[in-house]
Order: structure tokens, then C-alpha cells, then sequence
């Protein structure tokens, strides 16, 4: 179009004429998941009075935090042309091994927190090995990650009973007291899942606009083939993106376990397609090449406060949450599809 | 070629937006001739032929059908008036037997069953029409680039298309696969079938055609008979201006060994390779398609399992890590530019810094986003991108623009060592001259050029020493005045071996 494209950008004055058109579509792109959590926030606060009370937002934010944690790892994985299935048993499984590990650090080491730090440690070290195995199945051995985290779902969901012996891991009570701070305190009164949330969500958001990983990671999910001959090292940074994400599910595992202080074979049912889903709500494209990390806690938070509003509010029934939840999700996708069609 | 046109366009413009690419155009086809639309990529070829072939409907004008006014609400009512668009990027389901496809979505029935035989029976006859031997039991994947071709063809005559549009039928096809397919359209026009054909390749046209019609910038500048209209002639109505030489001259190599390749090996495509390459010098890469240029430079450059040495300035670098090649000082531009070279849905700025990432990244972890829009306007300039705005996809270019910021994109890596893997593919003749100048330009700026391409003038214009490829090895080198056609294809064909070809 060498000459018709001379033409237009004469006709079209340069950038004044030429630069509304695309930012229009933009904002309109950028502010669907906003305005549906504001819309939210809204309802939430014109139902109940005690909706908008420190109390409450505390209590959502902090609830949100296992799975937005997730959520950002998600994205990566997502954008990257991937998808992982598993991170539910996975934090299943690592809850289940913390606990193991630091049960049995109290005979060496004793009620300490030095025997927290290294259950910790553990919680960060399982996720990370366990997302490296789902990341070398699908980056070495070429494996559909579909296939690879289905079965690592599976996996880790059986191991977790077995190690439970069918029933529930629990903390050593004197121990759970030492760690409980974890979930229910912090410094300023924000309790820590917030703090760590918003940490992960900044870094995660400035790794995915500003740094070669996040576009390393675009890239792959929008064409391989151009990644590989753009010397992206792809198997490389498909890796990563699990290992992250089996890293982040400790993190997340880490703020849980205080929470209830034991695991079972149904802890963490069903985190893999919350976190899914609000990835996908934030405007990430399901089959890769574009992520958002904000857009991922906006869909977390969007998904929580949709529960939190049915609890508070006794108009709906909160059994009917998976119900309103499912068609969200349906209905973000179809807001993308629309969208692709302007184009 | 007589008769009333089957076929005609009166007065078609078409407006995308604000942006007008067909102004009053006429065009006619009439039965038994072949009609070659020619121009440079954005002159409206696509959208002419969009519009004939009912894709696209006319802003103002019409067509008309034996001299019937028309209008085609999709490209179904243009097929079953029969008129059919072949297009360049083929219309077949991979995974599905020839007859399948032949077939798709009008399978003959006996009740709810198909009718395999005579369906079968019926694809035979068509392929035997077009002198193309295919089993229609094979799956259209496991078929020759022209094959597909033939059977998109022969699916056209199935709908008893008496209008063919053939969108550059040859962009993919190897000199002779070309002949075989030139032969079938002069049978077609035999039979009383109207053919609009676009190429870039004005020697085919001036072959085939019996009628030439020029569109640039979306005006018919020229319709006339094929008769007496030479390459040249053609070339300066798509252009407009006259045509200076399209070669620029050649520099002189110095003798500095960059790059030294020893018995590289490329499992399936390529045998015990080995070349060198001299600082400031363009060295050609000839061979019949299939012969593995492009597997062996893939190999060379690290994107393929390969076997060999291979020194880049002097230094051994590990096969199969493109990245250290790169690193090295060697970069490997592709010839398939929609899939290997570019990110269609991304921005300029991000596919030109792609490869080059690593220099627009500061501390390791944050990219310079100001550094990179500066990077896209300098190469915009230097390469003479022609962008609607910054803000653009790279699919929004057309093939030359893309072509270009392909290139811009590899260069800002600033690589000693550059392969350029089939150039100018899908690109008009300006952005040709243009992209021959930059290569000289590398090389009078001391950088070294490996050009692979199937087009021989190309090959040999920018050249000083061509290595020529057949089956798999190299079969030879021809050097300064002995770079001619006929010595290269002799090599090519493997005319000039001693041992006698294993089966």
C-alpha cells in the first residue's frame, strides 16, 4: 500500500487526525473491567452499609489474595500461549508438604520462627520445583500444557489425600498460634496476603509492560516461530513462566496455611479456574500474545466481590455465585471477540 | 479471445474509510483470454479483484455478467455465476483428502451418505483436465506446493467457473513447476474460460497474457493488448517514472574470511556443506526450491540441528543456538516474513526491537520505551517505511513496507554478517530497487550479504561470487563474469557432476 498509505497519511494530517481513532478503542478495551468492579463496588455499597466498613474490605482483599497471587503467575503462562490446570492440587500439595515439613522441624528446632522461615522456605521451594516439572513436560519434552497440567492436577490432588491418609493435615496447634499473624496481622493494620498481594501485582505488572521478559512472553503466545527467529530463547522463557507460576503458588500457599492451619484433599478445589478466569475477565487473550497483571486483579477482584455481595446482601442466593461467576467469564470473552471484530 | 466480455467492471471505486484505493476503474474479461492485472503492491490489484470475485462490493459502479448488471452479495453468488477466486494463500483444509476438499460443502449425497466413488471418480476427471496426477485420496498436507495449486484450480472447474482470478498463482512456484502451471491456463483459455492472472513477474505476463491492464494508485493507467508491451515498458507504466537501473553497483569485496562454514551438515536437507564468505562481498545462494538453501542457512544461523563447523569472525560457534550466532555477529533474515519474521498484531516499535531487545534494556530489566519509538522513527526514514502512523500493527504495511521493517529490525542488531533469505518475495518493483540498494549499501559499508533467492536476475545483479545448491549439497560456485543463467541452472540441475546421481 506504498502509495495508498501516502495518500491517507496526507489526507489525515499526520498524528491529530490519526491518533483519536486508536485510543478510543483503547480506553474503551481498558476501562471494561474497571467499570465492572466499580459497578460492583457500587451495588455492594447501595445493598449493604457495612459493605464499604474497613472490616469487610479487609476481609475481601485479604481472601483475594490466594488467588490474585496465582492470577498474575497466570497471566504469564497465558500470555505466553500456555495454560496450567494444576495450580489448585499444586497448592493443595505444597499446603500439605509445608505442613508435613514443619511438624516435623519442631522436634529439631522447636516452636521458633526460625522453623516457620524454613517451612516457608519449603512452601516456596515445592511450588517452584512443581512448576518447573509442568514446565519441562511442555518446554523440553513438548507436551500440549493442556494435557501435561491435567495430569499434574490429578497428581498432586491424590498425592495431598495420600499424604493425609484421606483425611486432613493439620499444624501443630502452638505452632499454628506463632504463625496465625501471618494471615490475620500486619504493619499499618493492612494484613500481610494484602501487602504480599499488591507487591506481587506491582512487580508483576512492571515485568509484563516494561521488561524484555513480559514481551519475551507476548511474543511467544502471538507467533513461536517469530519468538525463535527473533533469537527469543523460547523454551527458556516458557519454562519460566511455570516456574513462576509453581513459585507464586507457594507464595500464595505461604499466606493460606496460617489461615486454617491444616490441608486436606479439598484445599485449593477449583483455584485453577478462579484464576483463570479472572485473568481472562482482565482482558488477557486465552490463547496468548496479549496480557494484562491489573487486569488479572481487577478480575480477582471482581470475582470476590460478586461473593462478597451475595453473602452481605440476601437478595440472591450465594449458592448461585459459581452460577453468576461462570456467565461473567462467558460474557468477558464475548466483550473480547467483539472488540477483535472492530479491528 | 472474442466475443462480449463474461465479466466487466463499470466505473468500481472503493473507499476504505477515508482512504480511496479504486478510482472509475474499468476492467472486462471476455471468454478465451487471458487478462493480466498488473501493479504495485497498494495500487488496488487485491481490491479489483476482491470486488470481481464478490468479497468486497464496489463503493459506486458495478459489474456486470453477460452484460447483465450484477451485484454479488458474497463471493457464493459470484461462484455460482460462475466466477471463482483462486487465492494466493490457499483455501484448503490441510488434514482432508483432496476429494474432501474438492467437495467441501457441496458433497454429493445419496440420502444422508456420500457418494465416495463418484465423487472420487469425479475429482479424477477434473485433475485429469488439468494434466495433474494426484491421488484424490491423498491429504491436501501431504501434497507439493503446486499440486495444492492444482487443486484449487480443479475445484474452481468443479463449480463450472467459466471466470478464473488467479491472485499471483506463481509467487510459490519454481521455475519449472511455473511452465507446468502456464500450460494449464493456456489450456483453460482454450477451452473458452476467462483467466485474470497478477504477477509480479512481468516476464510470465508478457508470456501469457493477451490483454494487460496497469493500475497504479488506484487509477487503470494502461489496457492494451499483451502484444508489443515489453517487460520494461510494463514495469515503468506500474511505476510511473522511468526506471533507472535496478541494480546499483557492486562493491568490491575485501579478503578478510567472516565467515567459514566446513562440512555442515543438515539432517534431511542439507549434506557436508561449506563456503566462506568475505568481508564487504554479497555472495548468491542459487539452487532449485527444494535444493536447501534455506535449510542450510537456517542450520548456519542456529535455528536448525545441524553438524559441522562453522566460524563466524574467527571464532567457533556452537550449532543450533541462534542466540550465540547472533551474539557471534551473524543474523539470518527469513523469507517467510508473516510467520518467522514478523508479529502482525504487534506494534512497529516492538517488532523492530525485538531481536535487538537486549540494547533497549537498561539494567537488565526495564526496556526503554523512548528509545525504542526514536528507533522506529530513524529506521522509518532510513528505509523509507511508508506507515500510516507509529502506532500501526505490522500487518497494516503492505508487503514492502513489511519487508522493510523486517530488515530495518535485523540490521538494528548491527550484525557483521547478514543472510538475507529470498529478499524481495511479494514485493513491488519500487520497494525492489530500494531494497537492492540497501543491500549493496551493507556492503559498501564493509558488512557481508549472503542473498538466497529463486530469482535468478536477483541473484545475479547483486552478486559477485553466486555458490549454487542441488539436492541437498553444494554442486558449485560460479565467480565475477561467469555468473550467468544458464551457467547457474546447469549447477542447479546437477548437470555438472562427474558422479553419476544415486537413484
Amino acid at each position: 500500500m506504498t502509495a495508498a498509505q501516502t495518500d491517507a497519511a496526507q489526507t489525515d494530517t499526520g498524528p491529530t487526525a490519526a491518533a483519536p481513532r486508536p485510543r478510543r478503542r483503547i480506553n474503551l478495551h481498558v476501562l471494561g473491567p474497571i467499570l465492572a468492579l466499580a459497578a460492583l463496588i457500587a451495588l455492594g455499597a447501595f445493598l449493604n452499609d457495612n459493605f464499604l466498613s474497613a472490616g469487610n474490605v479487609q476481609n475481601v482483599l485479604a481472601r483475594s489474595a490466594f488467588i490474585g497471587i496465582i492470577a498474575v503467575g497466570m497471566t504469564f503462562v497465558i500470555t505466553a500461549g500456555g495454560i496450567d490446570l494444576s495450580v489448585g492440587s499444586m497448592a493443595a500439595f505444597t499446603a500439605g508438604i509445608t505442613i508435613l515439613a514443619m511438624n516435623a522441624m519442631i522436634e529439631p528446632l522447636g516452636v521458633s520462627v526460625f522453623t516457620i522461615v524454613l517451612g516457608m522456605l519449603v512452601a516456596l521451594l515445592t511450588g517452584l520445583a512443581a512448576g518447573m516439572v509442568n514446565g519441562a513436560l511442555i518446554a523440553r519434552v513438548r507436551i500440549e500444557p493442556f494435557i501435561v497440567t491435567l495430569g499434574a492436577m490429578g497428581v498432586y490432588r491424590s498425592l495431598t489425600t495420600w499424604l493425609a491418609d484421606g483425611g486432613t493435615l493439620s499444624l501443630n496447634f502452638e505452632l499454628r498460634s506463632l504463625y496465625r499473624p501471618v494471615y490475620y496481622d500486619g504493619p499499618f493494620g493492612i494484613s500481610w496476603p494484602i501487602l504480599v498481594f499488591a507487591l506481587v501485582a506491582i512487580l508483576g505488572e512492571l515485568a509484563m509492560r516494561s521488561a524484555p521478559f513480559g514481551r519475551h512472553c507476548a511474543a511467544i503466545g502471538a507467533n513461536e516461530q517469530v519468538a525463535r527467529y527473533s533469537a527469543v530463547r523460547v523454551d527458556r522463557v516458557r519454562m519460566a513462566t511455570y516456574a513462576l507460576l509453581g513459585l507464586l503458588v507457594g507464595v500464595a500457599t505461604i499466606m493460606y496455611v496460617p489461615r486454617l492451619g491444616s490441608a486436606s484433599g479439598s484445599t485449593g478445589v477449583l483455584w485453577e479456574l478462579e484464576a483463570i478466569a479472572a485473568v481472562i475477565i482482565g482482558g488477557t487473550v486465552l490463547k496468548g500474545g496479549f496480557g494484562r497483571v491489573w487486569g488479572a486483579v481487577v478480575g480477582v477482584l471482581i470475582l470476590s466481590l460478586i461473593d462478597n455481595i451475595l453473602n452481605l446482601a440476601s437478595i440472591v442466593s450465594p449458592y448461585l455465585n459459581g452460577a453468576i461467576q461462570g456467565v461473567i467469564v462467558i460474557l468477558a470473552v464475548v466483550l473480547q471477540r467483539e472488540r477483535k471484530a472492530e479491528d | 479471445m472474442t466475443g462480449a466480455p463474461i465479466l466487466a467492471a463499470k466505473g468500481v471505486s472503493r473507499l476504505f474509510g477515508p482512504n480511496q484505493v479504486l478510482f472509475d476503474v474499468d476492467f472486462e474479461l471476455r471468454p478465451g483470454e487471458v487478462h493480466a492485472l498488473i501493479g504495485e503492491n497498494g495500487a488496488g490489484k487485491s481490491t479489483l479483484m476482491k470486488i470481481l470475485g464478490g468479497y468486497l462490493a464496489p463503493s459506486s459502479g458495478g459489474l456486470e455478467v453477460d452484460g447483465t448488471p450484477v451485484s454479488f452479495a458474497s463471493h457464493r453468488e459470484a461462484e455460482a455465476a460462475g466466477v471463482v477466486l483462486i487465492h494466493q494463500e490457499f483455501n484448503l483444509a490441510m488434514p482432508l483428502s483432496v476429494e474432501e476438499n474438492m467437495f467441501l460443502g457441496r458433497e454429493w449425497k445419496r440420502g444422508p451418505f456420500l457418494r465416495s466413488k463418484d465423487m472420487q471418480a469425479e475429482c479424477r476427471r477434473l485433475l485429469a483436465r488439468l494434466d495433474c496426477k494426484v491421488d484424490p485420496r491423498l491429504r491436501c498436507r501431504d501434497l507439493s506446493v503446486p499440486e495444492r495449486q492444482m487443486v484449487e484450480i480443479a475445484k474452481a472447474l468443479g463449480q463450472d467457473a467459466r471466470v478464473l482470478i488467479m491472485d499471483e498463482p506463481t509467487a510459490v512456484l519454481t521455475a519449472r513447476e511455473t511452465d507446468v502451471l502456464l500450460e494449464q491456463i493456456e489450456r483453460l483459455r482454450a477451452e473458452g474460460c476467462a483467466i485474470l492472472y497478477t504477477s509480479h513477474k512481468l516476464g510470465e505476463v508478457a508470456r501469457i497474457a493477451d490483454r494487460v491492464t496497469v493500475l497504479r494508485d488506484g487509477h487503470r493507467v494502461a489496457c492494451r493488448e499483451a502484444t508489443g508491451f515489453t517487460e520494461h515498458a510494463m514495469a515503468e507504466a506500474m511505476v510511473g517514472r522511468e526506471l533507472s537501473n535496478l541494480f546499483p553497483p557492486k562493491a568490491v569485496p575485501g579478503d578478510e574470511v567472516v565467515l567459514e562454514v566446513r562440512g555442515l551438515t543438515v539432517p534431511g536437507h542439507a549434506k557436508n556443506a561449506s563456503f566462506r564468505l568475505r568481508r564487504g562481498e554479497v555472495l548468491g545462494f542459487a539452487g532449485l526450491v527444494g535444493a536447501g538453501r534455506t535449510e542450510l542457512m537456517e542450520g548456519v544461523a542456529g535455528f536448525r540441528d545441524a553438524s559441522g563447523e562453522i566460524d563466524v569472525f574467527g571464532r567457533r560457534v556452537k550449532t543450533g543456538d541462534p542466540r550465540a550466532t547472533r551474539e557471534a555477529g551473524l543474523v539470518y533474515l527469513t523469507e517467510d516474513r508473516k510467520e518467522k519474521g514478523l508479529l502482525l498484531g504487534f506494534p512497529l516499535s516492538q517488532n523492530l526491537t525485538l531481536l535487538a531487545l537486549d540494547d533497549f534494556t537498561r539494567g537488565g530489566v526495564r526496556i526503554d520505551k523512548k528509545a525504542e519509538v526514536q528507533a522506529l522513527a530513524r529506521a522509518v526514514k532510513e528505509y523509507d517505511i511508508a506507515a500510516r502512523d507509529l502506532t500501526m500493527t505490522a500487518g497494516g504495511l503492505s508487503g514492502g513496507n513489511q519487508q522493510k521493517l523486517l530488515i530495518a529490525k535485523t540490521l538494528l542488531a548491527d550484525p557483521g554478517i547478514v543472510i538475507i533469505d529470498e529478499p524481495t518475495r511479494g514485493v513491488d518493483i519500487g520497494a525492489k530497487s530500494q531494497i537492492y540498494a540497501f543491500i549493496a549499501a551493507l556492503a559498501a559499508a564493509g558488512k557481508s550479504v549472503i542473498v538466497v533467492s529463486s530469482e535468478l536476475p536477483e541473484v545475479i545483479g547483486l552478486a559477485d561470487r553466486v555458490v549454487v545448491m542441488h539436492r541437498g549439497t553444494v554442486a558449485g560456485e560460479v565467480e565475477g563474469e561467469a555468473i550467468s543463467e544458464s551457467a547457474i541452472l546447469r549447477l542447479a540441475m546437477g548437470l555438472d557432476e562427474k558422479e553419476p546421481e544415486p537413484a
